[in-house]
């Protein structure tokens, strides 16, 4: 008989994909550049810097709330949440507290809690110069915008954690508003674990402490930690004894959780309304207009692409990674349905093909579907090969381009095109050899 | 000499349009003028003498080249002014008057600073002030104390001391001052010159080092109303690095400057003429209102009933702002650490701390916000039966240095007519109006609507044009 009944709760920080940071003009893109080239006096917290709101990572946060099935506030605003660590250079995060900008939603049947903007703090690096061991920061990540996504504690199992974690990165990628990934540090996930006693418990009472668990990066390691927590919090339990409020860190090199922090006494963060910028409010045209922007999210679209036009679900599942992908599937689907051409057929070439959305068009594609289909098809090693004979062949026209002649390529092509039988696709074959010619 | 007389902006355009003196040559004046008499002032902090120099003469050259062309282009060419140590100054040392920015050298420069410098302005240098902005009397700078040019025992009230002092001192035309709950309004009643604290928003907070940035404003401080208005209509003005600033079109603060005060309404607040404040403060006040009467004013009593509530409420939302603001001052960065702030700072960071922490937030922030309301609202009923308000500046006549040291809720106390209008963030002109019997000054200000500096102007200027108490100066 299963005697505990764990609560999971997740907190989840999204890295937004603006061009510019949360209140200043830098590059928010910051990944791998060299340390303190994208810094400002707003983000570094000089004396007199004020913070100035990036509307588009409003917006964002406002449609990733939207998409959660969260209420969008009509009121919002910012606060200050205070405490002295060297990666926040003013002593304080500009954050949400009281008037998030949304709240109250549903996504994959869990209740999403709230959904707040802030900024990213700076990052410290630990290293030697020369023989002594410092601790250098890098601001460029300071003052990146960041959403939190926090659930209620609905979770029963790491399985149902992990689940959820990944559509929410599907939909966080759909949305276009971050990359999430996880290696980057652009997703960050945080569970909050407790394990209740199903005997005594009655219906809606959570236990009387919880396990934050932090250092996790990646959805496989989540659901290692989160397991491992539970039987370590079922054991204590088992053994009499009790549990204490504090956050915990994987290791994923012993696969277990340690203590990092006790949080007996809850930190005090001091919030209080940011005064440098006036409170935000929008007027219910906005709201719907965020709203309304929304399309149908992965999930939904998953089945019933499935549904509709009977592909595989792995197929669909690569087809909804993005937006941009979706959109160009069913734009392809109408054109080939006129050709005669199934949408199988479509997702079967777009997904194993790998083929560029960005460089052929819908009706291209359904061409070289249907070219596929009564030709064979042509691999790309034979058409380099093809390319290079007609160079090595026709030195004259090769002297001709690199003159300035542009017919010279043309005539190329058309070598080319004759050489693979006019199995090969003109615009590849001009790129091929334009790059060939300019190497 | 070459500049005789008192140190106006529109006296010193005259003379160089008529080429009574050059640029370089009022700047070489002044700089000796500063060398010869600071030293027992102690009003500046940092001396930017050498720039000032080469600055007066590419504006010569200017002149020369150009003609009179270039004073419409830049309404300030070539007047001499200074700038708190509060204001960023790129390239030039920048202390906030504390030990702890003691070497700071900012890589930017404030709105204000670049406005000043882009209307023509030279800067000579930067001045001392009570450290971070916290004190009525000067006494908090972490250097040395300034001194009243009036008489060197007294204090030249705070917390821009040396901004009050250098324009009594006639050192500069114009200095820039910060008013978080008075420190504009307040020295410049004790040196006796003008004060502007501008409705809040009004001018960009860009590069200034914070105090309580709900209720910071940048002022600033010259020998006469007129040239009060022209300042104005340099630093006004909505700035794209300050999102509280506002965006409203900065109107002619010059078209109803001469029209006079017949038929415009002053209340005075019952409550700002109590038992508690000085009586020769009062009778004074009231003699220059009367002059204001005899030029065609109206006055009428008006009530701000939670003036009482004034103080605790500005002192506990003040705090609680500047614990935040100085915390990105951690050790770190700028080369001191947070046992380099001094007492006064201490104390508010500790008081400002305590009024947020959890327990604590809704009893004390949390009420003084209400409140806050309240004196909002008592403002906007007075305002709108009257035009513009008039009210003593300061409790007292200017005090001697230590008088109040040892008790620092005797110091507070003398924010008790000023605060109330940061509260509410709105605009403030403090104009001279007299002397006690020891010869030290005394003055009113004008309290107005949001965004309405216009009438304070006028008002100020009328009352200017009826009296000369703006044309004495200390003998140093």
């Amino acid at each position: 008989m299963i005697k505990y009944q764990p609560v999971i709760g997740l907190e989840v920080h999204v890295e937004l994909k603006t061009d510019s940071k949360m209140f200043c003009a830098c590059s928010a893109d910051h990944f791998a550049k060299k340390p303190n080239t994208q810094v400002c006096p707003v983000c570094l917290g000089l004396p007199g810097a004020l913070p100035v709101p990036n509307e588009k990572a409003i917006e964002w946060t406002q449609k990733l709330g939207a998409a959660l099935g969260c209420k969008l506030a009509i009121d919002s605003q910012f606060d200050r949440k205070h405490y002295f660590y060297p990666d926040l250079p003013k002593g304080y995060q500009i954050s949400q507290y009281q008037h998030p900008l949304a709240e109250g939603g549903k996504f994959q049947s869990v209740n999403i809690t709230r959904v707040h903007l802030e900024e990213d703090t700076g990052k410290l690096m630990h290293q030697k110069v020369g023989d002594k061991n410092v601790s250098l920061i890098d601001f460029n990540r300071s003052g990146v915008p960041l959403v939190e996504i926090v659930t209620d504690p609905d979770f029963s199992s790491a399985s149902g954690a992990k689940s959820f974690a990944r559509d929410l990165q599907q939909t966080v990628r759909h949305l276009g508003v971050s990359d999430a990934d996880m290696e980057k540090g652009s997703m960050r996930l945080e569970a909050n674990i407790s394990v209740g006693d199903k005997s005594q418990a009655t219906s809606d009472k959570l236990p009387n402490y919880k396990v934050e668990l932090k250092n996790i990066n990646s959805f496989r390691f989540m659901e290692a930690a989160i397991n491992y927590e539970i039987e370590r919090q079922e054991k204590v339990l088992e053994n009499g004894e009790s549990l204490i409020q504090e956050t915990r860190g994987y290791d994923e090199k012993t696969k277990i959780t340690k203590p990092q922090r006790t949080k007996e006494e809850a930190q005090d963060y001091r919030y209080f309304p940011e005064p440098d910028i006036p409170p935000l409010s929008f007027s219910n045209t906005q709201l719907e207009k965020v709203k309304s922007g929304v399309s149908e999210l992965p999930q939904g679209k998953r089945e019933s692409l499935v549904a509709e036009h009977k592909i595989p679900e792995m197929y669909a599942a690569v087809l909804t990674r993005t937006e941009e992908l979706s959109d160009y599937f069913s734009e392809a689907v109408k054109i080939g349905d006129k050709h005669g051409l199934v949408a199988k057929k479509i997702a079967d070439f777009l997904v194993n093909k790998k083929t560029d959305i960005k460089k052929v068009s819908p009706e291209g594609l359904v061409k070289m579907i249907k070219g596929d289909g009564e030709k064979s098809s042509l691999s790309d090693k034979h058409l380099e090969k093809a390319v290079e004979d007609v160079v090595g062949k026709n030195k004259g026209a090769v002297a001709d381009y690199k003159a300035g002649k542009e017919v010279a390529l043309k005539f190329l092509v058309g070598q080319v095109m004759a050489k693979t039988k006019g199995q090969a696709n003109p615009r590849k074959v001009q790129d091929l050899l334009s790059k060939k010619l300019n190497e | 000499m070459i500049f005789k007389g008192n140190l106006t902006i529109n006296k010193l355009r005259d003379g160089f349009l008529k080429k009574e003196f050059s640029v370089r040559e009022v700047v070489d004046q002044l700089i000796s003028r500063i060398e010869k008499y600071d030293g027992g002032i102690n009003s500046f902090l940092t001396k930017t003498s050498d720039e000032a120099r080469k600055k007066a003469d590419g504006v010569d050259k200017k002149i020369a080249n150009s003609g009179e062309d270039v004073f419409r282009e830049s309404p300030l060419l070539g007047i001499p002014i200074a700038h708190k140590d509060l204001f960023l100054t790129k390239g030039v040392k920048t202390t906030a008057a504390s030990k702890v920015l003691e070497n700071y050298t900012p890589q930017y420069s404030a709105t204000v600073v670049d406005k000043f410098a882009n209307a023509g302005a030279i800067t000579l240098g930067k001045l001392n002030c009570d450290a971070w902005g916290h004190g009525a009397s000067g006494e908090n700078s972490d250097f040395k104390a300034t001194k009243n040019p009036w008489n060197k025992d007294y204090v030249p009230g705070g917390s821009s001391s040396g901004s009050a002092a250098a324009v009594a001192s006639g050192f500069a035309a114009a200095t820039t001052g910060t008013d978080t709950g008075g420190s504009t309004r307040f020295p410049a009643s004790f040196c006796g010159v003008v004060g502007l604290k501008p409705t809040y928003g009004r001018v960009s907070r860009y590069g200034v080092v914070a105090m309580a940035s709900s209720m910071d404003s940048m002022g600033h401080l010259t020998q006469t109303v007129e040239d009060s208005a022209l300042v104005l209509s340099v630093t006004a003005g909505h700035d794209e690095h300050d999102a509280t600033s506002i965006s409203a079109p900065v109107p002619d603060y010059k078209k109803d400057l001469e029209s006079g005060v017949k038929g415009l309404k002053i209340g005075l607040p019952k409550e700002y003429f109590n038992k508690g404040i000085d009586e020769d403060v009062i009778t004074n006040v009231r003699t220059a209102v009367r002059t204001l009467e005899e030029q065609g004013a109206k006055v009428e009593e008006v009530s701000l009933p939670h003036t009482e509530y004034v103080i605790p409420a500005y002192y506990i939302v003040m705090s609680s702002e500047v614990s935040s603001n100085l915390a990105r001052y951690d050790g770190i960065r700028y080369g001191q650490g947070r046992g380099a702030f001094t007492n006064e700072a201490r104390r508010r960071i500790m008081l400002g701390t305590h009024s947020l922490s959890s327990g604590y937030k809704d009893k004390y922030y949390g009420q003084a916000e209400g409140v806050r309301t309240l004196i909002r609202q008592d403002f906007e009923k007075a305002l709108g039966k009257v035009d513009v308000l008039l009210a003593p500046v300061s409790p007292t006549p200017p005090f001697k240095f230590g008088e109040r040291t040892d008790d620092p809720l005797k110091m507070y106390l003398s924010d008790i007519l000023t605060a109330a209008v940061n509260l509410a963030q709105l605009p403030g002109l403090t104009v001279p109006c007299g002397f006690t019997k020891n010869n030290l000054p005394l003055g009113f200000q004008l309290i107005g609507k949001a965004l309405d500096e216009a009438t304070l102007f006028r008002v100020g200027h009328a009352y200017q044009e009826a009296t000369d108490w703006h044309t004495k100066r200390p003998k140093l």
